[in-house]
C-alpha cells in the first residue's frame, strides 16, 4: 500500500463517493413531503425560550409543546 | 463520592503544576506552571466549598455558563482590539516598539496576541456561549453533564491565559493561529473533548425531533477543530519541564498541514461556528423563520464537503506540487457557490419585514455582517486564483481580506448575539440604549471600510511596486520603498481600528448598563410556552 494507490483511490472512487453522497443529501433535502418538516423544524427557535420541554419528572402543569410533530 | 475524586484530582495537579514550576527549565514554562497550580488551588477550594449542594433542576436552563460566557466575550474583545490598535500603530510608527518592552512588547511578540485573543479569545468565547444558549433552546434540554459546561469555560478561559503569557515570554511553536506550544495544546484538546461531550449530550437527550440547522453548524465547527488541532499540533517536546517542542511533519508537508489546519480554522471556527450563530439569532431577530430550510441543509453540506480542500491556495508558487494548489485553488472558486447561497438564505430571511432595518440597529448590524460575509467570501476565492495571488499574495491586500472577514463578518454577527443575549440572560425588558447601538454600529462600520480600503490600496500598490522592472529587467524599488510608500495608508488602518474599538467601548457600557441600570423583569411563567 504505498502513497500512489492510496491517491489513485482517493480521486477516483473516494471522489465517487463523496459526490454521491453530497447529490444524495441535496435529493433528500428536495424529497416530496419535506415541506412539512421543514417548517417546523424552522420553527424551533420560536419554541421553549424560557424552559426546556417537560422532562419524565415535572408534574401537574405538562404541556405538549409541539416537541411530538 | 465524585467531589473527592475531583479534590485528589485538583490537589495532584497543584503539587505536580509546583514541581513543574520548580524544575522548570525556561521562564515561560515556570510561569505557566504557576499559573496551573494557581488556577487548580483556586479550583480546589471552590469545589471544597460547594460539596454537597444540590444538583441545579432540570426544568430550567443552564444560563450562569452562559452570561459569564458573554462577560468574557466582551472582556476579550475590547483587550483583542486594544492589542490590534497598539500593534497598528506600531506599523505606522516604529517608535512605538519601545527599547525598554524589547523582546516583550514589540510587534513581533503582541501580533500573535492580538490575534488569538481576537480570534480564540474574543471568537471562541462567543461561540462557546452561544452555541449553548442555542442547544439548550433548539433541544428544549438543559445543558448536559451538570457542572461540565462550567469546566469547558474556565478551562477555556486557562487555555487562552497560558497561551497568551507564553507568547509574551517567548514559548510559540511559530505556527500561524496554532502558536501555543505542546503543553497548551493538550490542555485545550481535554477542554474540547469536554465541550463536545457537553454539546452533543444535550442534542442526543433534546425534545424536539428535528436537530435544528444552527446546531448542526457548531457540531461541524467543534470536530473539526478537534480533528485540525491534533494534526497540526502533532509536536515531539524536547523535555516534560520545557516549552520547547519539535514538529513531526517538516518542509513542504509540515507547510500544506499549517495551511490545511489554518485555512479550515478560518473555514469551520470562523465560519460554520458562526453560520451557527446567524442561523438562530437572525430569524430570532426578525421574528421569522430562516427563508429556506432546504437550502441551509444544501449550505452546510456543500460547505462541509468542499472547504477542507481549499487550503494549499495559501501556498501558490511554492515547493508545493502544482495540481495540489490548483486543486486548492478550484476548490475555492466552488465555494463561491455554498457562500453565497448560505449569505442569500440569511439576507432573504428578512423578506416582508425588510422595515425593521430602520427602527431596529441590532438587526442592521446583523444584516452587515452577512453583507460582509458574502463580500468577503467573493474576495477569497478570488485571491486564491493563481494570477491574483501572484500579485496579492505577501502584501497588505491579504491583511484587509482577513480584516474585512474578522471586522465586519464575525465581529458584527457577535455584536449583534451579544445585543440580542444581554437583555434575556439577565432578564431585562430591553437594552440601555438603542442609541447607542447605533454608534456602534456607525462607527464599527466605517472602521471597516477605512481598515479594508486602506489595505487595498496599500497591498495592490506594494504588489505592483514589487514587480516592477525596469527596460534592462533590474526590479525598480527597494523593498525599504514600499514600506515608505505604505505610511499614509497605515495610519488610516489605525484610525479604522480606534474607531472599531470606540465602538466595541461604547458596547460594554451599553451590555454593562443594561445590567445595572435597567428593571428587573418579573420571571417567566412557570408553564411552558405553548407551540407557535
Amino acid at each position: 500500500m504505498d502513497y500512489h494507490i492510496l491517491r489513485e483511490f482517493a480521486d477516483s472512487w473516494v471522489m465517487l463517493a463523496l459526490f454521491a453522497t453530497f447529490i444524495g443529501v441535496v435529493i433528500w433535502a428536495f424529497r416530496p413531503g419535506s415541506r412539512k418538516t421543514h417548517e417546523d423544524t424552522a420553527n424551533i427557535p420560536f419554541r421553549h425560550d424560557d424552559k426546556p420541554a417537560c422532562q419524565g419528572g415535572c408534574k401537574g402543569s405538562c404541556h405538549d409543546d409541539g416537541a411530538t410533530l | 463520592m465524585w467531589d473527592y475524586f475531583k479534590l485528589i484530582a485538583l490537589g495532584l495537579v497543584a503539587v505536580l503544576a509546583a514541581i513543574a514550576a520548580n524544575y522548570a527549565r525556561d521562564l515561560a514554562y515556570m510561569v505557566n506552571a504557576i499559573e496551573v497550580m494557581l488556577a487548580a488551588a483556586i479550583a480546589f477550594i471552590w469545589v471544597l466549598r460547594t460539596m454537597g449542594a444540590p444538583a441545579a433542576p432540570q426544568t430550567e436552563y443552564n444560563d450562569g455558563v452562559v452570561r459569564a460566557g458573554v462577560i468574557a466575550t466582551t472582556l476579550w474583545g475590547v483587550v483583542g482590539f486594544l492589542v490590534a490598535v497598539i500593534i497598528a500603530f506600531q506599523l505606522a510608527f516604529p517608535a512605538l516598539n519601545f527599547e525598554w518592552a524589547q523582546g516583550y512588547l514589540n510587534f513581533g511578540k503582541l501580533r500573535p496576541l492580538h490575534t488569538s485573543a481576537v480570534i480564540f479569545a474574543f471568537g471562541g468565547n462567543a461561540l462557546i456561549a452561544s452555541s449553548f444558549y442555542v442547544v439548550q433552546r433548539t433541544s428544549a434540554a438543559r445543558l448536559f453533564g451538570g457542572g461540565l459546561g462550567w469546566f469547558v469555560f474556565w478551562g477555556y478561559q486557562l487555555f487562552i491565559v497560558l497561551a497568551a503569557t507564553g507568547y509574551i515570554l517567548g514559548a510559540t511553536q511559530s505556527k500561524e493561529y496554532a502558536e501555543p506550544e505542546w503543553y497548551v495544546d493538550h490542555w485545550l484538546t481535554i477542554v474540547w473533548v469536554a465541550y463536545l461531550i457537553a454539546f452533543l449530550g444535550t442534542i442526543v437527550k433534546r425534545k424536539e425531533p428535528h436537530i435544528y440547522v444552527a446546531n448542526w453548524f457548531y457540531l461541524s465547527f467543534i470536530v473539526t477543530i478537534a480533528m485540525l488541532h491534533l494534526i497540526n499540533n502533532l509536536a515531539v517536546p524536547v523535555s516534560i519541564f520545557g516549552s520547547k517542542s519539535v514538529q513531526v511533519f517538516s518542509g513542504v508537508q509540515d507547510a500544506m498541514t499549517q495551511w490545511w489546519y489554518g485555512h479550515n480554522a478560518v473555514g469551520f471556527f470562523l465560519t460554520a461556528g458562526f453560520l451557527g450563530m446567524m442561523y438562530y439569532f437572525v430569524p430570532k431577530q426578525a421574528e421569522r423563520p430562516v427563508y429556506s430550510y432546504k437550502l441551509s441543509i444544501v449550505h452546510f453540506w456543500a460547505l462541509i464537503f468542499l472547504y477542507i480542500w481549499a487550503g494549499p491556495h495559501h501556498l501558490h508558487y511554492t515547493a508545493l506540487p502544482d495540481w495540489a494548489s490548483t486543486l486548492g485553488m478550484v476548490m475555492s472558486i466552488i465555494l463561491w457557490m455554498p457562500s453565497w447561497g448560505g449569505m442569500i438564505n440569511g439576507l432573504m430571511t428578512l423578506s416582508g419585514a425588510w422595515d425593521k432595518l430602520r427602527t431596529d440597529p441590532i438587526i442592521r448590524m446583523m444584516v452587515v455582517s452577512v453583507g460582509f460575509y458574502g463580500m468577503s467570501t467573493f474576495e477569497g476565492p478570488m485571491m486564491s486564483i493563481k494570477a491574483v495571488n501572484s500579485l496579492s499574495h505577501y502584501t497588505d491586500w491579504t491583511i484587509g481580506h482577513v480584516h474585512s472577514g474578522a471586522l465586519g463578518w464575525n465581529g458584527m454577527i457577535t455584536f449583534g448575539a451579544l445585543y440580542f443575549l444581554v437583555p434575556r440572560l439577565w432578564a431585562r425588558e430591553r437594552l440601555y440604549s438603542l442609541k447607542l447601538v447605533s454608534w456602534h454600529f456607525w462607527l464599527a462600520t466605517i472602521g471597516i471600510v477605512l481598515y479594508a480600503a486602506s489595505m487595498w490600496v496599500t497591498g495592490i500598490m506594494e504588489g505592483l511596486m514589487w514587480r516592477e522592472v525596469d527596460s534592462q529587467g533590474f526590479l525598480v524599488n527597494a523593498f525599504a520603498d514600499t514600506v515608505a510608500a505604505k505610511h499614509p495608508m497605515y495610519v488610516v488602518r489605525g484610525l479604522g481600528g480606534v474607531m472599531y474599538l470606540t465602538g466595541a467601548l461604547i458596547m460594554a457600557y451599553n451590555l454593562w448598563a443594561t445590567v445595572a441600570k435597567q428593571p428587573r423583569v418579573a420571571a417567566a411563567s412557570v408553564a411552558a410556552v405553548p407551540a407557535e
